[in-house]
């Protein structure tokens, strides 16, 4: 029952689990935020990671190679990050909706080559643990922290990267300017399309990695619309987190813990419906929205405003 | 006395081009699949309007498409994006479904319109709620909507694995997600044999009162008005903040309508299959698509849904002839939202200069 949660064992069942299940939400979000912070909202993750997911399954399948497959995964969400960033930058389309025909577009395109490719569905042996000595020995930390796959460890080594990135660099700076003032970036010969065009494709690649990183290391397998909303909840987190790199971390954490607490609840047969228990990271990322537009945090100005040159 | 107005040409020209390119590409795909691609498309074509039921068929798969798309048309005009139609569908149908569940001994003439209007309140909560957050929080409504979605789906799927579950199946050891049957009054009129039902009728009587609402009336001048420019209409007097929130209650209420439709026409039971998808069947998605593809103009958007219906009911028979996977046609559709939208810049470049040709247009909102 309830009281059962509360050991030690299911509690640090829960985190490791948590953990790990960050790790998807991570890469999407940190990449989105790069291209959001450049003014640019690449609402069309989800379909990037679908694609991705797909592709690193499959070319595991076929090679046994897991590399293989985490790099044609990343190439898979490279090319489409540039072409959502081609629709949004260079044609200037509505972002919100170009968003939706790249989900529509991945959804049916992962799904169409899946039941084309893979004619019955197997496991593959996806990324396996790692530890880490000493540290991984440690009480509680241990497991929760140093027993993950290398991927997990990466999307945290992600984090600080990118603060480091977007706060500390000459890069960082020009892609917070065009996102802020575009015109004066302009002027300062910063290239507004440039900027956006790397950002986008950039966070097209880290879709790309979350995808794969669901099909070869957390499920190890592909099937249809796998990441069930993930790539959205990811674009939200983005949001959440006022475009800063570590509060989005915690926003994934959050959405990661609900999910492993409520697989934890249908385990110990605790009667909650788990139906409400995951509703509710998506109530409070409204909630935190609802805060979030209040206070003004430092919305890229002219985020989803395609740049138009003055004459 | 009416000139001729080219932007209304291009409304229409460029999505047709738009489409095309998609439907071209997707004959690129075929070919990579080792399908004709012409082979397709007729089998496609023949599945969607190659005999009466397989018209009726089309039809009725385009029906939520235009609802959900006529409420996208009024969202859009007002300037604000309405992506959470699947969410107002489901709550939409929940509505609909509680109405047939609790009045079991109503006569059809009762039930039926009872039924519409829950799902009309249903959708319009659903599609309310973003407004507010959007007008009185400043929550940006893309990614409040999506939320929505999502806690919908699951709302759903919450009643239906225990609140509302079809009772004889309630003590089964697996647990199918859906209710009993609804009672056989709550059903809409149907054209037997064919699956034709009422609710595409109603569908298109209201894409002609969406016409007259946006085109018509003050109100409509007002939504418009604001869509073109925010800014300029709080200047001018207009409560920006109440007409946006209207556009999504309206647009919600369509959908929610939709779901109610789907529901007393076709279902006749709430069911899923873990997600809000396993009901809609993406139809909050796709009724963008149409909206988008009939130049976002209500009237419009009634071709608009019945192409895309086809595509729906012809991807069935590509993969019975043809043996290419349905999926196929989600693809397509991406690919047609990604030309249509992109297109745009060539649908406003015109128009653009048609505004500065003859500034008196600009009046003419």
């Amino acid at each position: 029952m309830i009281s059962e949660l509360f050991t030690l064992n299911v509690l640090v069942g829960i985190l490791t689990s948590g953990v790990r299940l960050a790790t998807s939400y991570l890469y999407a979000a940190i990449g989105e935020t790069f291209g959001q912070i450049s003014g640019v909202l690449n609402l069309g993750v989800e379909g990037i990671m679908l694609v991705a997911a797909y592709t690193a399954y499959v070319v595991v399948l076929q090679t046994d190679n897991l590399w293989l497959g985490l790099l044609a995964a990343i190439l898979v969400g490279l090319v489409m990050g540039l072409g959502m960033a081609f629709i949004s930058v260079t044609l200037k389309a509505e972002q919100g909706i170009s968003g939706i025909g790249v989900y529509l577009f991945g959804l049916g395109l992962s799904d169409l080559l899946y039941r084309i490719t893979v004619k019955s569905p197997q496991t593959i042996k996806g990324f396996q643990n790692i530890q880490i000595p000493v540290l991984t020995d440690l009480p509680i930390v241990g497991p929760i922290l140093f027993n993950q796959n290398i991927l997990v460890y990466l999307a945290f080594a992600l984090v600080p990267i990118a603060w480091w990135v977007l706060n500390k660099t000459t890069f960082g700076l020009q892609v917070r300017a065009v996102g802020q003032n575009p015109e004066a970036a302009d002027t300062l010969g910063i290239s507004v399309a440039k900027i956006r065009y790397i950002t986008v494709t950039l966070g097209g690649a880290f879709s790309g990695l979350a995808g794969a990183s669901l099909s070869i290391a957390l499920l190890n397998i592909f099937q249809q619309n796998i990441t069930s909303g993930q790539g959205f909840i990811a674009v939200a987190l983005v949001y959440f987190g006022a475009w800063q790199p570590f509060r989005v971390m915690l926003g994934c954490l959050l959405f990661s813990m609900v999910n492993a607490l409520q697989l934890w609840i249908q385990v110990l047969n605790i009667p909650i419906p788990p139906d409400i228990a995951l509703m509710m990271p998506y109530v409070l990322t409204i909630i935190a929205l609802m805060f979030a537009a209040r206070v003004a945090f430092v919305q890229p100005a002219a985020l989803t405003k395609p740049f138009e040159r003055g004459e | 006395m009416k000139t001729f107005d080219p932007s209304r040409l291009n409304a229409i020209i460029v999505p047709l081009i738009a489409g095309g390119l998609g439907l071209l590409v997707g004959a690129g795909m075929l070919l990579a699949l080792g399908a004709n691609p012409l082979d397709a498309y007729a089998a496609m074509l023949q599945g969607a309007f190659g005999s009466p039921n397989a018209f009726a068929d089309t039809l009725v798969k385009a029906c939520p498409l235009l609802f959900v798309g006529i409420g996208t048309c009024i969202a859009y005009r007002c300037g604000v994006i309405n992506i959470g139609g699947e969410g107002q569908i489901v709550m939409g149908a929940i509505a609909a479904t509680a109405v047939g569940l609790t009045f079991q001994n109503v006569p059809a003439i009762l039930l039926v319109p009872l039924g519409l209007v829950g799902g009309f309140l249903g959708g319009a909560f659903w599609g309310g709620l973003a407004g507010v957050l959007k007008v009185k929080f400043r929550v940006n409504e893309v990614l409040s909507t999506i939320m929505l979605n999502s806690i919908a789906g699951f709302f759903m799927v919450f009643l239906l694995t225990g609140p509302i579950i079809d009772p004889t199946t309630a003590d089964n050891a697996i647990k199918i997600p859906q209710t009993q049957r609804l009672p056989l009054a709550s059903d809409l009129w149907r054209w037997i044999p064919t699956r034709f039902h009422g609710g595409i009728l109603l569908g298109v009587v209201l894409a002609i009162l969406a016409y007259i609402l946006l085109w018509r009336t003050t109100i409509g001048y007002r939504i418009r008005a604001v869509g073109a420019n925010a800014r300029a209409s709080n200047y001018a007097g207009i409560n920006v903040g109440r007409y946006q929130l209207l556009a999504f209650l309206l647009s919600g209420a369509l959908a929610g309508l939709g779901g109610a439709v789907e529901l007393l026409g076709v279902t006749h039971r709430l069911f899923s299959d873990g997600s809000a998808h396993g009901f809609t069947g993406n139809a909050g998605f796709n009724g963008i698509v149409a909206a988008l593809f009939g130049g976002l103009h209500p009237i419009g958007t009634i071709p608009a849904s019945i192409l895309f219906g086809a595509l729906l009911v012809g991807a069935n028979q590509l993969q019975r002839t043809i043996q290419v996977p349905s999926a196929f046609v989600v693809t397509l559709d991406g690919l047609i939202v990604v030309f249509v939208v992109a297109s745009q810049i060539w649908a406003q470049r015109r128009s653009v200069k048609r505004v500065e040709a003859s500034p008196q247009t600009v009046k003419d909102l």
